[in-house]
Parts: structure tokens; C-alpha cells; sequence
């Protein structure tokens, strides 16, 4: 069962193949066979999920369910969680059980799916690697040794490794398309305000999207059909129609035009990843897509606006954590001073000290103009950058990493950890959608092509991304870790 | 821009965050390093261009001024680290 998709997956609950207890059951199996290697939940509900499932099937014989009643999935620890721990990877929540759902949680549950668990994550999404976590880093599981990157390498890791079918990430600056390249997943970042963040924990709000990871374009059309949309709850979320994602994903690709943007294949770019990324492009122009070289001439410019913009909100999001009304409290506290500092201090981990630090310091009087403003202008050409291109294309392409997954370990420099995000980072930054499918290895391991669109045309690339996965196999490709702990 | 002790001192203080003599050093050549990365920024030209703060280039949406949501007192303080008679509890800060 654990090699199928999700959409396989309903094609056999609805035909009664198994049950959705049978099927949650084999994933509850692997998981307690397979996670003391890889790490990849900080939670599981395993009676929960059985729960869940029992409800799924009555409803399937009461000829209730929808797409994707039965289907068990995982959710990233960031996604608050009614009655279960949410601890977006600090030990500042370790004792935090959520009194409410998150809107994609409540939507996920409506639709039938059951949850089985919550996935290992750096800490409050700080992170490319998933080594920054409080309860330990995740291995990869095409390569134990190396990173699955992060933020949400958790959830990757878990689909990678057959553990789920499929599982909810959240991308600020690349968190869920570049886990899902260095995992051989596909992974959809949407649109800025395309799906709620009421319920998912803030790093930085005007950057945060939550999105679906799967091993399919199809499936994370299905998932994106349920958690897209327009919530009251959420300030930031658009009042704009939903499509059916599922709809568009046959059509055609003749007269697709690809723009390669040129900045996203120079220096740095592993010369075995480029080439992956090249033989898919050819894969495209064999469909009928024409390719153009394009510019994104602030692309150089990403990383650094983004480690103003970003640790900027986080610093402001993070205040909240002050050991009074939730999370982590020190022992004995002398003041209310004390009470804070040391609590903070206690509870937080050393990345994200460093972006709180930074935060605070670029907002401080005397250097808000020099950082914060300036960011946000160059915020503004980079997404003209973006908005230019795609008059005259209809989708970019490139590298979702400028290499494959590195190894646990071999990234002491934060600023080199940074540069990882070159390809991904932009996206945010201008709120378009992004998507990452497997296409190739690189010295056995994954690698992702990214796919951008402009502002809202999710079907558009999960229709692209679809069409590749019609011609090429990488992404039915197990990692060896799957089979042998079947 | 060069980075100082006293400007992680100062930033750990602004956010309430305790830091060690050990540490702190640390946060400098860290911070530091990062800082030279971010000044990369004075080299664009932005005269004109107005500061985009939101993705979407929207504006925050208000709502109505209405009463919706009912008290969940109770439910929230379960999480709490010390409460008494519905009250958070927070070492004397008036004497």
C-alpha cells in the first residue's frame, strides 16, 4: 500500500480493495518499524487515527465520502492541533497541547482524512535542513547520512520513506520545495494568502504558505482542492474563487512557454544537477513547450532582503513566547524580567536566538531605514523582477537547490547555510506559487526542478508538473529505505 | 556595517532575551558575518521605489466591529504554567 498515491489510494477505498483502518493501520505500522531511524514525527495518534479511520469507513458505507475520506496524511508540527501537542519543533512548546485547530487541520478533518501524526520540523520553520530541530535531526531517506532539508524535512522524509502517502508542509523562504527535492517528492508552495494561516504557528507572516507534499502533482492537486480558499479568520488570506485543481491537469502542453531564468544557472549550480535540469527541460520542449533564457536581474538580492524581512517579523511573532500564558517557563523566577529573559533563553534554540537577535537589530532606532526599509524596496524589484518575466512566459524553470541534499553535519557557517536558498527564497519574497518535482539524481541523490507561475495559477503548474510526471518515472522512485523496512 | 557587543547586548535586552558573556561573542561573529551578507542591499538602486511590504502589494483588510468569538478562558489557561482563580500568575511586580 505504502507505494501508491494518494490518488491510488482512494481509487482502492472507494472499490473496497482495504479499509481505511486496514490502511491506516500498515502506515501506523511502518511508521513504529521505520521512525527510530529517521525521526520524522515528533508525534504520532496512532489511536486517534484509528479512530478517525473507523468514522471514515461508516461514512464510506453510509455513501458519504468524498475524494479523499480514509486517506491518512501527517501534518508539520506547525499546525496547531486540537488536543494534541504542537510543538513547532522548540522545546519553548514541548508542554503546549493546542485548544484549536488550524483552518487546513478543521479542512483536512471534514474531508475525511485522518492524521497521523505531526512531523518533525526545525524549529519554528528556521531552518534547510531539519537539523535545528529540539527533538533531533531527520535523516534522509534516500542517504541516512545526509539532511532532508528543511523546514519541513519531516514531513518530506515521512512521504519519501512510504511512511504516509502524503503530508502538510509550510514554505517562508523554500521549506517545502526544497525538502521536497532533496527527498524526491513533489511539493506545491501556493500563492500568498491561497490557503489560511489561521492555526499554522508564525515565523514570518507576510512570508508563511502552507502547502501539500506528496509524491504526486495529482495528489497535491487533491489535497490543494481542500485546503485552498478563502477563510475569515485568516487577514491575510485572499476572497478570491477556487478552481478544481484536479480539472486542468490533462491539458496540453503544446504552446507552453518556459523561461529559464539565466541567473538560476551559474555559479555554484552542481554540474550534476544542472544536467538533470536540462534533460527535463528537453522533456518539456518534447511535449511541445518552447524554452527562452529570461532575467531576474535582483536575484542575488533574495537572500540578503530575506534575512532582514524575515528574521524582522520573526522577532516580532516570537515575543509572544514569554513563559506567561503558554509554552516554556524557567524555574523560580526572580522578576518579571527575570521570568521572560530566562524563559526565552531556555526555550528557544540557538538558530533562532540569532534571527530573533537579528530581527531586533534591524528594527532598532538607528538601523531601521539602512535594513528594514531598504529590504522592503528591493522586496518590491524582485517581485517586478518576477512579474516582468511572466509577460513574456508562461512558467519558469530551474533548480529547486543548487545541489542535491548535503550531509548531516557539513554546514557549521550559518551565512553558507543561508546561500542554500538562492533558487527558492525569491518566491516568497513575491508571493508567487512554486512547485518542486523529482527529475534526476545527482551522486544518488534527489533532485528537484523547480516550477514558478505567476500570482495564482496553482492549476497552471500542478497541470505542468503533472504532464512531466505522465512522461517520466522519478517520482514513483523509492528509496531503498522504504523497501527494507516494508 | 561592523557589529559590536554592544549592539547584541542591546538587541538581546529590546527582546528579552537573556544572553551569556560566552554567548554573546558568539551572536557578534555570527551576527556579524550575516550583517556583511545583508549590506549587499546598499548596492541597489531604490530611489523611487516605494518599500513592498505585502506580497500581494494589498492592504490589510478590517473587519467589522463585532463581537464573535465567545470567552474560552478556561480552555486557553489549561495551557497555562501557573494560573489561580482564572488569573495568569506572574512573580509580584508591584510591591
Amino acid at each position: 500500500m505504502h507505494d501508491k498515491t494518494v490518488t491510488q489510494l482512494a481509487a482502492a477505498l472507494k472499490s473496497g480493495e482495504f479499509s481505511s483502518r486496514e490502511l491506516t493501520s500498515h502506515f501506523l505500522q511502518r511508521i513504529e518499524q521505520a521512525d527510530g531511524t529517521l525521526n520524522s514525527f515528533i508525534t504520532v495518534t496512532a489511536e486517534q487515527a484509528l479512530e478517525q479511520a473507523e468514522v471514515a469507513d461508516q461514512s464510506r458505507k453510509a455513501g458519504n465520502a468524498g475524494t479523499l475520506t480514509g486517506i491518512p496524511l501527517a501534518l508539520k508540527d506547525i499546525f496547531c492541533t486540537q488536543g494534541v501537542k504542537t510543538s513547532c519543533g522548540s522545546k519553548m512548546l514541548d508542554n503546549f497541547i493546542a485548544p484549536y485547530d488550524a483552518t487546513v487541520v478543521e479542512k483536512l478533518r471534514t474531508a475525511g482524512t485522518i492524521s497521523l501524526g505531526k512531523t518533525n520540523m526545525d524549529e519554528f520553520a528556521m531552518g534547510s535542513s531539519n537539523e535545528n530541530s529540539h527533538f533531533g535531526a531527520v535523516k534522509n531517506p534516500w542517504d541516512l547520512s545526509a539532511v532532508p532539508g528543511g523546514s519541513s524535512g519531516g514531513s518530506a522524509a515521512a512521504v519519501s520513506a512510504g511512511l504516509v502517502p502524503a503530508a502538510m508542509g509550510t514554505d517562508t523562504g523554500g521549506s517545502i520545495r526544497q525538502p521536497a527535492a532533496f527527498c524526491g517528492i513533489t511539493g506545491l508552495k501556493p500563492t500568498y494568502g491561497r490557503v489560511s494561516r489561521y492555526g499554522m504557528i508564525a515565523y514570518a507572516s507576510s512570508l508563511d504558505q502552507a502547502g501539500p507534499m506528496a509524491r504526486t502533482a495529482e495528489d497535491c492537486a487533491h489535497l490543494m482542492n481542500v485546503i485552498a480558499g478563502h477563510d475569515v479568520r485568516d487577514s491575510t488570506s485572499v476572497a478570491r474563487g477556487v478552481p478544481d485543481y484536479t480539472e486542468t491537469l490533462n491539458a496540453p502542453l503544446s504552446g507552453l512557454k518556459i523561461g529559464l531564468p539565466k541567473e538560476y544557472f551559474g555559479d555554484g549550480l552542481d554540474p550534476e544537477v544542472e544536467k538533470a535540469i536540462r534533460a527535463a527541460v528537453k522533456e518539456y520542449e518534447s511535449l511541445g513547450a518552447t524554452v527562452r533564457e529570461v532575467s531576474l536581474p535582483h536575484t542575488h538580492y533574495a537572500i540578503p532582503a530575506y534575512y532582514v524581512i524575515a528574521p524582522a517579523e520573526a522577532s516580532s511573532n516570537l515575543s509572544r513566547y514569554d513563559g506567561v500564558r503558554f509554552g516554556h517557563r524557567c524555574n523560580a523566577p526572580a522578576d518579571l524580567i527575570d521570568l521572560y529573559t530566562r524563559s526565552r533563553a531556555e526555550g528557544f534554540g540557538e538558530e533562532v536566538k540569532r534571527r530573533i537577535l537579528i530581527g531586533t537589530h534591524t528594527l532598532s532606532e538607528g538601523f531601521f531605514d539602512a535594513y528594514y526599509t531598504k529590504a522592503q524596496k528591493v522586496r518590491r524589484l524582485i517581485r517586478q523582477d518576477f512579474l516582468d518575466a511572466f509577460e513574456d512566459v508562461d512558467v519558469l524553470m530551474g533548480p529547486a537547490s543548487p545541489t542535491p541534499a548535503f550531509d548531516l553535519g557539513a554546514k557549521k557557517d550559518p551565512v553558507s547555510m543561508y546561500l542554500q536558498d538562492i533558487y527558492t527564497i525569491a518566491v516568497n519574497l513575491a508571493g508567487i506559487p512554486g512547485i518542486s518535482v523529482p527529475a534526476g539524481f545527482a551522486g544518488g541523490r534527489p533532485v528537484g526542478l523547480q516550477i514558478l507561475g505567476t500570482h495564482f495559477a496553482e492549476a497552471q503548474l500542478l497541470n505542468v508538473a503533472h504532464q512531466f510526471q505522465q512522461a517520466t518515472d522519478w517520482h514513483l522512485q523509492l528509496p531503498a529505505f522504504a523497501e527494507e523496512n516494508a | 556595517m561592523a557589529l559590536e557587543d554592544s549592539h547584541v547586548r542591546r538587541a538581546a535586552h529590546l527582546a528579552r532575551l537573556a544572553v551569556s558573556d560566552d554567548q554573546a561573542s558568539g551572536f557578534v561573529d555570527d551576527l556579524s558575518r550575516i550583517l556583511d551578507m545583508v549590506d549587499q542591499l546598499q548596492s541597489v538602486d531604490t530611489e523611487g521605489v516605494m518599500p513592498l511590504a505585502h506580497p500581494l502589494d494589498a492592504t490589510q483588510r478590517l473587519r467589522a466591529d463585532e463581537v464573535t468569538e465567545t470567552n474560552q478562558r478556561d480552555s486557553f489557561q489549561r495551557c497555562a504554567p501557573a494560573v489561580e482563580e482564572g488569573l495568569y500568575l506572574v512573580p509580584r511586580v508591584v510591591e
